[in-house]
This record gives C-alpha cells, structure tokens and sequence, in this order.
C-alpha cells in the first residue's frame, strides 16, 4: 500500500478497498470467498489447520481465481465452533473439522450444493438453519463494537478500509474541532465500558482542561474479570477499529501518545495489534503530520504480567511504569496526573471501539440506542451453564430474559436456572425475579449487582452459592496487591469465615461478622477492588439466605456441592450388587458382597471423590 | 548460582534494546522471562547494573506479577483454567486430578523438570470451558478422565525426543 498522506488520498483508498471488500463478499465476478474463524477458542479447536487445509485444496485444485480464503476474527458463537462461512450465499458452517473440508470444497465450492450436515440445527425447532442472521442466538444482536469482527482478516489494514475503517478519524481530522469531537462524544451518552460506567465525553473533557505538552490515551485491555472475553475478541477481530478510537480519544484532547495495556494471556491479540500498528506506521497512519493536518500520534503496546489489579486504572498506569501495580489514592484522577505524571485518559477497549462509530453516524443516532442513562449496546460474555456460551453484543436494555433464554437458549440439560453473576468479583447474582428487568448500568446496581466488564455467568440448580462466594473470595485474597489493610486482611477474613461455613463449622454469629467486616472493607479500601470485594458475598447473602441458613444451622448443602456437607449414597434397592464400586474406590472404603449383598459406602473413609458415582452402570449412586 | 557469559550477554542486550523506552522494566522482565523462563536473583542484578533501577525494586516487581518466576517452570507449563466460567463447569476436579497424577501442587514444578501446574484466572476461552491450555496450546472441554491421557501423551512426546 503507497503512503496516505492526505485525506485525499484516504479517502481514495477507501473507495478502493471498499470495493474490493463489497466484491469479495458479494461474489461479483463469480468469485467465491471463504472465512474461517481465527478466534482463540475456534484456534483451539483447530481452526487454523483448518485454514491451511483449505488453501492448500483449493491450490491443488487450481481454484485460486475462483475462491479467496480468508482468516477473520471471532463469530462469538464460541461454543459452536469452529466456523466456516461462504460468501456471497452467507452461508455458515459449524463445528467444521479438518476432515470436513474436502465435502465443503467439493459439494458446495464446486457442486454448488449446501452441506446439510455441518449447518447450526435450532435445538428447539430442529430445523437447519443456514444464514447466520437467522440463528436465534445472532438475531437480537446489534454488532457495534464488535463491528468487522468475523468480516474482515484482522491482519490486512486494506480490510479495516474496506469495511468503513477511518471514516470517522478522516471526518474528525478534516472537519471538527477537538471540543466538537468531546461534544460529539457527550452527546452521545456514551459511559466507560469498563465497569464504573464512566461518561467517556466527560473524562475527556477533563483531560482537554488541563494545559500541558504531553498527555496520554491509555486503552486498558487488561481484562483480567475471570468470564469476560470481549475485549481480547474485539483486540482480535478488529484492531485497527481501537486504535482508530484511541486516535480520536487522542485528537480530542490533545495526546500524541497512546498506550495498549493488554494481558499476557492473550497472545493473539498481543500479535494482531502489533501488526496493525506496524501497518499502519508504515503507511502514515501513524506517526507525525497524519493526513496531513499536524496531528502526530504514536501508539505502543506494553503486555500485562497477570495480576488482576492491573484493571485498576491507577495500578495499570503503575504498571506501565515499571513498577509493582498497586493502585495510587484518587484525587488526583489519571485525567489531571496520570502516567508519568502527565494527563492521561484511561479508557476500556470496548469504549474505544465504539468511538468511530459514534463519530461516523452521529451522536444523536447514536443516543436512540439503549435506555435513558445509559446508551449505545454492550457486549455480554455469556458462560457457564448456558447453551449458547459465546459473545453477544445487545442493546442497552435488554431484559436478561431475552439474554439469557432467547439469545443463550436456555440451560442445558433441562436444569433449572438459578442465578446469573454479572460484574466478576465485583458484581453480584441477579435470579429468577430480575429476569424482566431491562439491564442498564443503573438498573443492575440497584438490583444489588454491577455491569462490570460484561462477564455474565449462567449458574443453574447444581451451582452452591455459598461455594461460589467463596470462589469469588480465594480470587479475591491472592489477586489483592497488599497495599491497603482493610483488603488484604479482611478478604483474609472473609475466606476464612467462608471456608468455615463451607466446612459445616460456621454459625450465625458467623453471617452477622462477615456482613460487618464487608461493610469495614467496603468504607475502607483504596481502590474498587477492595471496595467491591465483598460484594459477591453480600449479594449471594441477599439472594439466597436459605442456602447460608441451610449451610450454617443445618449443616447441609442443598446443590450437593460443599464436600464436606455431602454424602455419597447407594440407594440398596438400586443395586446391582455388581462390586463395581468398591473395585474403583480408591481408599477402599465400600463394602459388599458381589451379587448378594448391596454395597455400602462406610462415610468416616470417604474422601468424595465421586468415582463411585460416576462408575456405577445402575446409576445406584447419588448424592445428598 | 553463576550465570553463564552467554546469558549475562543476551540479557545485557535485552536491556540496551529498550534503552530508548520510558520506564522499560516490565518489557525486559517479560522478555527475560519468555526465553528463559523465570528470573533468577543473578539475573536481576545484571538488569540492575544495566538499568541504574535498585535490585529491591526490580525484585519487587518480579515478585508482584503472577507471569514472573524466580524459580525455573517445567518444560511442559500445564494452566487449568479457575476462571469463573471454567469453575462453575468443574474445573476444580481437574486441578486436583492433575495434582494427584503428577505429585505436586500447583504453582509447582516435578522433579524431572517436565510439568509445572498452574492455577489460571481465565484465559478467555469460556466457550471451551473447563479449559486447560499446556505450553499455550489450548485443550477444551477437558474431563478429569482426560487427564491422565494428556498427561502420558507429553510423557510419550518426550520419550520419542
């Protein structure tokens, strides 16, 4: 690609690649194009053999004029994958194996013929469906910040042209004045995606007041929300659309530098940015004098180390430092002293992503999406135990039911719906009677929870609370920097009288102290984290008072979960008297006589493991 | 322990790479630690040396993060995912099988060197929940059934090199 050097010469490579993208996927000149998702959890699953099994058929049979191949970012249908979608017919095969690709090549690349057998079936209507816009899971969707994710490579800066790539950056560079673009952005309505739910336009402006040569954008991509993968499948699908959002962020209030804070665990992502970074300083993208207007930027990448805090925004711009990352007491905010001391905007890769959008269709369009305080969509990452796990980007809004039932498909095995844990460990459960509740920033917080990041974990009948809790805590207490008392002793403290209860040795006295020590850790932390880390507790507290009741006073754990609360149990009518069981008991602690006498399990020797259970062919076993 | 010429050469190199970068620790410890696979004392204070920044402070850091080591990782780093979705779905069971098979807890590395545990907060492979991913390679849907497999399937691999 020649230098761009204007926005004149932008604005003609644009009309190029959106030419040559609108052709690749409408098959004009009879050419056919393949997408294959190169995503991590379709990489997984072997995608990218996949990819290079299809380029090499496809070169062995002389149809490379014929048929292109491309690599794309996430479908976020994850537990579907790996896909592989044909254009121009739209059609969407999933779940594809090495092995199926010489059927998808010879039936329908060459026969021209639907292969029935790799289409996505409903599991409620049975029927096969082969357009992915009509799969129920993508059919309340609205795709902004996921936009291009699953169209374009990632790798190709002529495919981010191709599909409305630096339209936004052009307009904002040619024909606005930094304050518009603030304005522009608080018209919007658009709130931090991080968690807190920020007003980005605000932030901004409190950057853009401050006088200084230097300031800095941050993206944080740290996304460290144990169930939440959006940003690392947005930094993978589309690049090139952050970068651009960061650009702007940059262009609004007076930055030249930008920073990527992104997780080591995320190699792919780690990998995609810097090409497009690379890419797009080659072509003056990036750089000084971009477009031609005197706006300079540079964008570097520094790799999170695993700690969670680094989400913090404080202990991020410490960690960017070089030094341990523990957050800094607020005031002053990032937005007046942040990195190096200088103004710095800290903002969460998801509200980059939807900067350009807002700028190419305008704030009030914009504003017509989502509920009266919090606008726009949101990417959810639903997991756990849900049918449809995956990325789904709704609406501000949406009801959890739609979410949950319409979108996720429901609950597999025809459990029960429990709970569904918003916010990670700083969130909490919404149930059963939230479920008609529109989520917004507002609404889940006065239901007891929190947005978060968007990690949206789906627990049915089976799911302990009180054993989640505990989960959140032991996440808690090792990912606590140490550098304020009330987190690092008192989430100590609160594991502690959680691991009690589990152990069948908490009382009431153990309830009323863990909810005073969480309101101390609450009032007494330095940062969010500690700050909301007790939140998990009190919500399931709140929630599910029967489940703590039944743990503390009579010693049982209703969902069979808290090992020491539980019993395996051979139901002697059931038995088939075949020994199975006490032959694969690992300390031998069940006894009987093979064919005469039921087997029993002696509960002083059992260490519940549950291989008994598993083993037993007459399902004679269970828990209670 | 003494370091070697060449490794006190390569890190020395690794420092002046990024002589140019505002405040470049984090980048050279990644760095060190991608290639040799922790960070030794010794090695901290030849970035010390380099790097004009205090050997407390450097141990500081390394200490802080999760990704840095002091200690050498087995050749085969074996991370089952305790991220919330992985854990709702039983990935617990998993851990403790691993730990049962190869004799060590986790954050621990076996005798032979060849398998190190790690207890991972999500890798962001939730649809594939519960994930393990060894040396980066990403296993889904593992069961504690599968473990044992997996486990003679790397034995095997290193049997045959």
């Amino acid at each position: 690609m020649d230098k761009i050097t204007n926005a004149e010469s932008l604005q003609k490579d644009i009309e190029h690649c959106s030419k040559a993208f609108d052709e690749k996927i409408k098959g004009l000149g009879g050419k056919r194009a393949v997408m294959v998702c190169g995503g991590t959890g379709c990489l997984a699953n072997d995608s990218d053999a996949i990819l290079k099994e299809f380029e090499k058929q496809i070169k062995e049979r002389g149809l490379e004029g014929k048929v292109s191949i491309n690599h794309v970012g996430c479908f976020g249908f994850c537990s579907q994958g790996p896909f592989v979608k044909i254009f121009p017919e739209d059609t969407l095969y999933h779940k594809v194996k090495v092995s199926d690709v010489k059927q998808i090549i010879e039936d329908d690349l060459i026969g021209g013929k639907i292969c029935e057998n790799l289409l996505y079936v409903d599991p409620v209507t049975k029927e096969k469906v082969v357009r992915q816009d009509d799969i129920n899971f993508y059919k309340k969707q609205m795709r902004i910040s996921l936009h291009g994710c699953s169209l374009i490579n990632p790798d190709l800066l002529e495919e981010s042209l191709g599909y409305d790539g630096f339209k936004a950056l052009k307009k904002v560079l040619t024909t606005m004045t930094p304050q518009q673009v603030i304005d522009e952005v608080l018209q919007s309505g658009i709130r931090g995606r991080g968690g807190a739910g920020f007003p980005t336009g605000k932030k901004w402006q409190f950057a853009a007041n401050q006088k200084s040569d230097i300031k800095y954008v941050v993206c944080n991509g740290d996304e460290g929300d144990p169930g939440a993968f959006m940003d690392r499948s947005i930094l993978e699908g589309n690049p090139f659309e952050v970068i651009e959002g960061m650009m702007i962020a940059g262009y609004a209030f007076g930055a030249h530098e930008g920073y990527f804070y992104v997780r080591a665990e995320y190699p792919v992502a780690v990998q995609r940015l810097l090409r497009a970074i690379d890419d797009m300083t080659k072509v003056g993208l990036l750089g000084d004098n971009i477009l031609g207007t005197g706006f300079n930027f540079r964008v570097h990448l520094r790799e999170g180390a695993g700690a969670f805090v680094c989400g913090e925004e404080t202990a991020l711009l410490n960690s960017i430092e070089g030094k341990r990352g523990m957050p800094r007491p607020r005031p002053p905010f990032p937005a007046i002293k942040g990195l190096w001391g200088k103004p710095t905007c800290v903002n969460n890769v998801e509200t980059l992503a939807q900067i350009p959008y807002i700028i190419r269709v305008g704030a009030a369009e914009y504003a017509k999406v989502g509920t009266q305080g919090s606008k726009g969509t949101k990417v959810f990452a639903l997991g756990g135990k849900i049918n449809n796990v995956g990325l789904v980007e709704v609406p501000m809004g949406t009801t959890l039911r739609t979410l949950i039932f319409d979108i996720g498909g429901g609950i597999p095995n025809g459990k029960k719906f429990k709970a569904i844990q918003t916010g990670g460990p700083s969130g909490g459960c919404l149930t059963e009677e939230d479920l008609d509740t529109p989520i917004d920033y507002d609404t889940l917080i006065a239901r007891g929870s929190m947005m978060g990041s968007g990690g949206a974990i789906v627990m049915d009948e089976d799911n302990c609370m009180v054993d989640v809790a505990h989960f959140y805590m032991d996440f808690i207490t090792s990912e606590s920097c140490g550098k304020c008392s009330p987190c690092r002793i008192g989430t100590k403290r609160l594991y502690e009288m959680l691991t009690q209860i589990t152990n069948g040795q908490g009382t009431e006295q153990t309830l009323k102290d863990m909810k005073e020590l969480a309101s101390v850790i609450k009032l007494g932390s330095l940062c969010a984290l500690g700050q909301t880390a007790a939140n998990p507790i009190l919500s399931t507290m709140t929630k599910f008072p029967d489940e703590y009741h039944a743990h503390v006073v009579d010693k049982k754990c209703p969902a069979h979960v808290c090992k020491k609360l539980m019993q395996f149990y051979i139901d002697p009518s059931l038995c088939k008297k075949c020994s199975k069981c006490a032959r694969n008991c690992p300390v031998s602690c069940i006894s009987g006589v093979p064919g005469k006498e039921p087997y029993v399990i002696d509960q002083s020797k059992c260490i519940k493991c549950g291989t008994c259970m598993a083993g037993c062919p007459f399902h004679a076993i269970s828990k209670r | 322990m003494v370091i070697r010429a060449e490794v006190r050469k390569d890190v020395i190199a690794i420092c002046a790479m990024h002589k140019d970068e505002p405040s470049p620790l984090m980048i050279i410890l990644s760095q060190i630690q991608k290639k040799y696979g922790y960070i030794p004392l010794e090695i901290q204070e030849v970035v010390s040396q380099e790097t004009g920044i205090p050997v407390a402070e450097i141990f500081g850091v390394v200490t802080f993060y999760n990704f840095f080591s002091l200690t050498p990782k087995g050749k085969y780093v074996i991370g089952v995912c305790l991220g919330t979705a992985c854990y709702v779905k039983a990935s617990q069971p998993i851990i403790e099988k691993f730990q049962t098979i190869l004799g060590i807890k986790a954050g621990e590395t076996t005798a032979d060197g060849l398998f190190t545990i790690e207890a991972i907060r999500c890798m962001g492979a939730c649809a594939l929940a519960p994930a393990v991913s060894i040396n980066g390679k990403v296993y889904p849907q593992m069961t504690v059934d599968k473990v044992a497999p997996l486990i003679e399937e790397y034995r095997h691999m290193e049997v045959k090199a």
